[in-house]
């Protein structure tokens, strides 16, 4: 790295500031949680016995590493650049998202809390820590929008059977938002016994940069991957947004290589021309909401608005506030991919490489078939497959009308 | 003098409590609020706490949440409540009143144009639920040209070393949240404030006022006995989610309650 080039990987600041974005902003009875968990992480992350505890599990529980797969038949079939899937599918539990519930459980234990909250879009975070929960021996609550229980009773179901409760939140609009504003009202009740886990790279500091932390395996790994695989850097990375925790776990490590060119890809529901999208990056302004200020769907007086995706792990009005920063600084290009072209990208995973993806990785795969072709075929694209689809059957059969 | 000072300097003089009742801007309809104010002021009220709005307020139980929602249905924004104050004003020029609510509708109208109009409106502090004061210090220096004071939170969580720099951050009265929980949620512990309560003096010679978990004349008057204002909330917007189809009957409720609580604090004044 020259001397001009910017270090895009010094964030945030000690008040957990993006630039402008993330900080803290909570009620007062949560900034004294806030702060002990800010000092047991930052012990923690420099502590050799934590991190040889977490690569530990990472190895033997989540089955990591995960491998870089080369999707030859996709890739001759786009007729462009070389596309490499990081299977953080083939995780325990499905998804990236064990990643950092292991990370967050464990800091749990140190700080003597035996009681989990979480909230959850998909389920795929619900269950992630649900699973932490019953093998840490916690108790564990799971927010989920009533909307959500609905669109995801497989993963309700999983967590009940992983001994968590999962409560139904009914106010706003009944989904993720509101799954958040609710735990965190548990939280701000049960302070002194409960640990959050937060399931993305949002809320109030030092959430944002500790679920990056605990997600920036995937970019190590896939880094030493690629440069063994292929024995270079990719040309470019690919990955959907929501919050965002999968994109920034790929992302990070890959920030200073500025020659690695970096998409995130949002969900534009029915058109970000409809207004019924989730691409705050794309169509949003900024603004504070749970915890953090970043870009947000809002309306023009400062209301948070509903948002639509045919993913619900994507169906949320906020990003985390790294995201926002990379966006402004132009390190990253974000971009959407609405629900058809999702779907699409479902169909064509399935059919060509024998992989179901995740709704929510289908927006980035869809980005791929558009991006690949477009480059040399001496070039590199690592996407991240960041969960499987078994979990969104139900939502791809009832869009082609069928019902089991 | 702000009108905040003002009152708390004269119900010193008398030994008085200060009522400080919290509703909800707009709720359930727009044209409620405006006679509500001056009702309440008339039952007793020594300065008002109006509810502002916000899609998700995640400091709030389902009271207050409910009746956030029931003045989003129509619309109820920022430029709304200000000119709620302002009719306000027109026949009372004493009541202090104090905006609660969240950061986002003021960061999305800019930190200057919201103290500005607040302050033209006639508004006399703004308490935002969200904002610490470590992130508070460029919304603060707007309010201060308007000499609109800032209140903020402190919680039974809050450290000594917290209450010091809430303290020095705040200005007009400081607002101890008596419970860990969300609006309307528990029953306070009246020992438990007692011994916050002195040691929040240490820190400032500002009144002290003390919010969530009053449920009625009883615990306004445990509170009232060693805090300086008494803040009633949940208990009131009650009236209006239980008179939502009868908007000229919120009032009155609300009333009757207020006065119940008047009574029981000034029965303190020695």
């Amino acid at each position: 790295m020259s001397e001009q080039q910017a270090d895009y990987m010094n964030m945030p600041d000690e008040r957990g500031h993006f630039g402008p974005y993330g900080g803290r902003f909570v009620s007062e009875t949560l900034m004294a949680a806030i702060e002990e968990l800010t000092e047991a992480y930052e012990i923690a992350i420099k502590d050799p016995e934590f991190l040889a505890e977490f690569d530990h599990d990472l190895q033997h529980y989540v089955g990591r590493p995960s491998p870089l797969y080369f999707a030859k038949s996709w890739t001759e079939k786009l007729g462009g650049a070389q596309i490499y899937l990081k299977r953080e599918d083939l995780n325990h539990t499905g998804a990236h998202k064990i990643n950092n519930t292991i990370g967050q459980a464990l800091l749990a234990k140190r700080l003597g809390k035996k009681r989990i909250i979480a909230e959850t879009g998909a389920g795929q975070h619900g269950v992630a820590t649900a699973t932490v929960a019953a093998r840490f021996g916690m108790e564990c609550i799971v927010y989920m929008g009533a909307e959500d229980i609905q669109r995801q009773a497989l993963n309700v179901y999983r967590m009940k059977l992983l001994g968590a409760e999962v409560v139904p939140v009914t106010s706003g609009s009944a989904t993720l938002k509101d799954a958040l504003n609710e735990a965190m009202r548990d939280w701000v009740t049960n302070v002194d016994t409960t640990f959050y886990i937060i399931g993305t790279v949002a809320g109030p500091h030092p959430y944002p940069a500790m679920v990056r932390d605990f997600q920036a395996i995937i970019g190590r790994e896939a880094r030493e991957q690629i440069l063994k695989q292929a024995g270079r850097l990719p040309d470019a990375l690919v990955a959907c947004v929501g919050g965002g925790s999968n994109a920034i776990g790929l992302f990070y490590p890959f920030l200073n290589d500025t020659d690695v060119k970096i998409y995130g890809v949002e969900a534009a529901g029915d058109g970000l021309e409809t207004g019924h999208h989730a691409a705050p990056l794309c169509a949003g302004q900024p603004g504070v909401l749970h915890g953090n200020r970043t870009y947000l769907m809002e309306d023009p007086n400062g209301q948070i608005i509903e948002t639509h995706s045919i993913s619900a792990g994507l169906d949320y009005p906020g990003v985390g506030p790294e995201h926002a920063w990379l966006k402004d600084v132009g390190r990253v290009e974000y971009v959407a991919i609405d629900d058809k072209e999702a779907l699409a990208g479902f169909h064509d995973l399935s059919r060509i490489e024998g992989i179901l993806p995740a709704l929510e990785s289908s927006h980035a795969l869809a980005y791929v078939t558009k991006l690949a072709p477009t480059m040399k075929k001496d070039q590199i694209i690592i996407v991240n497959l960041s969960g499987r689809g078994d979990k969104d059957i139900h939502t791809v059969a009832a869009s082609e009308g069928i019902e089991f | 003098m702000s009108r905040i000072e003002i009152k708390f300097k004269s119900l010193r003089e008398t030994g008085r409590k200060a009522l400080i009742p919290y509703v909800t801007a707009g709720d359930p309809v727009a044209a409620v609020t405006v006679p509500l104010m001056h009702d309440m002021v008339k039952a007793g009220a020594d300065i008002i706490e109006l509810g502002v709005p916000f899609s998700d307020p995640m400091a709030d139980g389902p009271v207050i949440q409910k009746a956030s929602e029931r003045a989003l249905v129509h619309g109820i924004s920022l430029h709304d409540v200000f000119a709620m104050v302002k009719e306000f004003r027109e026949k009372d020029n004493e009541t202090p009143v104090v905006l609660m609510g969240y950061l986002n509708p003021i960061e999305v109208m800019g930190y200057a144009s919201f103290a500005k109009q607040a302050g033209t409106a006639g508004v006399d502090g703004v308490l935002t639920v969200d904002l610490p004061p470590e992130e508070g210090s460029e919304f603060v220096a707007e309010l201060a040209k308007y000499e609109l004071d800032p209140i903020f939170l402190i919680a039974p969580t809050t450290t000594d070393a917290r209450i010091k720099k809430l303290c020095s951050a705040a200005s007009g009265f400081v607002y101890y949240v008596s419970v860990k929980g969300v609006t309307g949620a528990a029953t306070l512990d009246a020992g438990a404030v007692a011994d916050k309560m002195t040691a929040i003096r240490k820190h400032t010679d500002m009144p002290v006022g003390v919010g969530f978990g009053i449920k009625d004349a009883e615990s306004a008057a445990n509170v009232g006995a060693v805090a300086d204002a008494v803040v009633v909330g949940s208990v009131l917007v009650n009236q209006a989610d239980l008179n939502q189809d009868n908007p000229e009957a919120v009032s009155p409720a609300i009333c009757t309650i207020l006065t119940d609580i008047r009574q029981a604090l000034d029965k303190l004044v020695k």
